[in-house]
């Protein structure tokens, strides 16, 4: 008994050092700055002089602030592409799982936008979006459209960085959803067929119930991943877009903190992101757990 | 090759959470017959009925069946089509980095150069940063990645097959920390690292990445679930210490879990953007992302956009090579991450 105690404790002091780095790291470069922010969202700061306590006057500021309202409007709008975006790749998914010829190539091609670097694929489209040289007007002009100077137009800059979101994201869902398709038992699709169920019934009944976990696995992710959408925005409209119409919540946060010094208000509307997503997301995990038990 | 996977992640998708991460094994291993004879002919879609689909005069069969040919035809030229647009940017983004400058603003559009300038490669190497934000971008990536990797095995290995007290209080507790978004962090930590003068090094986009990363751990712990104790308990009673089962055993069992992590891994630091522009002011210590970015601004003005292609097309071949040589891997680690449920 004392021996495999002593054992037991070699174990655990072994197990401690091989998980020390992950929990040192979460501590240092998650629970800390968080505590840090915390304090740091009630003071008036510079980030380099002395910080000054102001209590609540940033998150009261906040709710003051036409231009954070903007960008979290914008960040918003951003997010119509992500319906649009499942559909599309659900589709694709669908096409893919027929025995088509050149299938694994295409299927590569689709998903090359999706391992591009966001810098260059964001340059990419700023040039494509040039009103007189850019790809997207010169094929519009095939079809007699004269399209717009896209990114300078306080209209069409939001719809262009959709369409981007659009192009870059869909090889990724479409994976993820040939893979949920694929695992779809066919006996319940020759159940179907033995009723006499049309494809749009098929597809329906069967198809889009069984891929619900991934679409829902989708909608969490990409909320996620686009309220903290930056990097497109910063290249490919460096002011914000005409009258801060494409300024995201990060871009808009990171312009406060980093290019006026305003650390203290930066950190506030950081930390009011943060919550927004946290709550987002845990009510779409309610909606999700009710949905399944009606569906059930 | 990238069926062949794609089925057999299908194919344990079925049976929910902890089987799917044994569904890599087979994949991942290499060369294994079976699983290929078995995904390798690629599944027909449900309508076109296989022999097994029952009795039924066979001129309707094949009615049905060649039906189902003209579909796949129409859905393959439907497919195609998509496809092109796909690629067509970056098509001409890499003809565009070939183009005079007078082609570049050309009406009617020029496709293909004239005279590919080629010179404009050689350009983009001499006169800007590119070469050392490629050493930069490299050095980042290598570092987080190869340091991180083995940080994160360790730490799965203790957290799935180890005896710790509070184990799963540990886990979660790691788990709460990726619900809190980069953006929340990022002015703390800037801070942070500007206090012990680490801004305008490559060092805070290392070091905190060097202490593992929870989704990596997440999804080594769920592989190593499925890895029998029995085997540990031999290698135990046979002698072996913890360091020597997690290198001898362990580490071989979970290869392809980890090489299929350290590519999406690779490309993720690779591609970052957000951290870089924050810490890195000087030109020469800056990543890739943001000297393509920098020269985008600066050379905008001069209309010099063959340059700016040039560079941003540099960016992407590393990953795209990476990509190509290991699609396989990657398309299935993406499904598995996300069929998880």
């Amino acid at each position: 008994m004392a021996r495999s105690s002593r054992l037991h404790q070699a174990e655990h002091r072994w197990a401690l050092a091989f998980v020390a780095a992950p929990v040192l790291g979460y501590v240092l470069f998650t629970a800390y700055p968080v505590g840090f922010a915390l304090y740091t969202s009630m003071t008036q700061w510079n980030g380099l002089g002395a910080m000054r306590f102001i209590g609540l006057d940033n998150y009261v500021r906040l709710f003051g602030d036409q231009y954070f309202w903007q960008s979290m409007g914008n960040t918003v709008f951003y997010m119509v592409g992500i319906p649009i975006g499942l559909a599309l790749s659900l589709a694709l998914a669908i096409g893919m799982n027929r025995a088509i010829p050149l299938r694994s190539m295409l299927r590569t091609v689709y998903y090359v936008p999706v391992i591009s670097s966001l810098a260059a694929i964001a340059i990419l489209w700023q040039w494509a979006y040039n009103g007189d040289f850019g790809l997207v007007n010169q094929f519009l002009a095939w079809f007699g459209i004269d399209g717009p100077n896209w990114l300078a137009s306080t209209v069409w800059a939001k719809p262009a960085i959709v369409i981007m979101l659009i192009w870059k994201g869909l090889g990724y869902s479409m994976i993820l959803y040939l893979a949920a398709i694929q695992s779809v038992p066919r006996a319940l699709y020759e159940a179907a067929e033995l009723d006499g169920a049309n494809g749009w019934q098929k597809f329906r009944t069967i198809t889009l119930p069984m891929v619900r976990p991934v679409t829902f696995f989708l909608v969490v992710t990409q909320v996620i991943a686009g309220s903290q959408i930056f990097t497109e925005i910063n290249i490919m409209t460096p002011t914000g877009g005409p009258e801060y119409s494409t300024a995201s919540s990060v871009f808009h946060i990171w312009r406060q903190a980093f290019r006026y010094q305003d650390m203290g208000y930066g950190t506030a509307m950081a930390i009011m992101l943060g919550i927004l997503i946290l709550i987002i997301t845990l009510v779409q995990f309610r909606l999700n757990q009710r949905n399944s038990f009606v569906l059930d | 090759m990238t069926e062949r996977s794609a089925t057999s992640t299908a194919s344990s998708g079925t049976t929910g959470g902890a089987t799917h991460a044994s569904g890599t094994a087979p994949g991942g291993t290499g060369p294994t017959p079976s699983s290929g004879a078995a995904g390798g002919t690629a599944p027909p879609a449900p309508p076109l009925g296989g022999p097994s689909s029952g009795p039924g005069p066979v001129t309707r069969r094949l009615g049905r069946r060649a039906q189902g040919r003209i579909a796949d035809w129409i859905t393959f030229v439907i497919l195609g089509i998509g496809g092109i647009a796909m690629v067509a940017p970056l098509v001409w983004m890499f003809s565009t980095s070939l183009k005079t400058k007078a082609e570049v603003f050309a009406l009617p559009p020029v496709w293909i150069p004239e005279i590919p300038q080629w010179e404009t490669y050689v350009r983009m190497w001499e006169n800007s940063y590119v070469l050392t934000g490629f050493q930069n971008s490299l050095v980042v990536a290598t570092s987080v990645t190869v340091l991180g990797t083995i940080t994160c095995s360790l730490a799965a290995f203790a957290l799935a097959k180890m005896r710790l007290p509070g184990r799963n209080a540990i886990f979660v507790g790691l788990l709460t920390g990726i619900m809190i978004p980069f953006p929340t962090l990022m002015i703390p930590q800037f801070v942070m690292f500007s206090r012990i003068g680490w801004v305008d090094t490559l060092l805070p986009l290392i070091v905190p990445a060097i202490f593992g990363n929870v989704i990596v751990i997440f999804f080594l712990k769920q592989y190593l679930e499925n890895v029998p104790n029995s085997i540990i308990e031999a290698a135990k009673i046979d002698g072996a210490s913890y360091w020597q089962i997690f290198w001898r055993l362990i580490f071989p069992i979970i290869r392809p879990a980890v090489s299929a992590q350290f590519i999406l891994w690779f490309m993720m630091v690779w591609n970052d953007y957000l951290a870089p522009i924050l810490y890195l002011n000087t030109p020469e210590r800056q990543t890739l992302q943001v000297v393509i970015a920098n020269m985008n601004v600066q050379y905008a003005t001069q209309r010099d956009y063959p340059l700016i292609m040039a560079a941003s097309f540099v960016a992407l071949l590393p990953i795209l090579a990476v990509f190509l040589v290991f699609q396989r891997q990657i398309i299935e680690s993406v499904a598995l991450t996300g069929t998880k449920g």
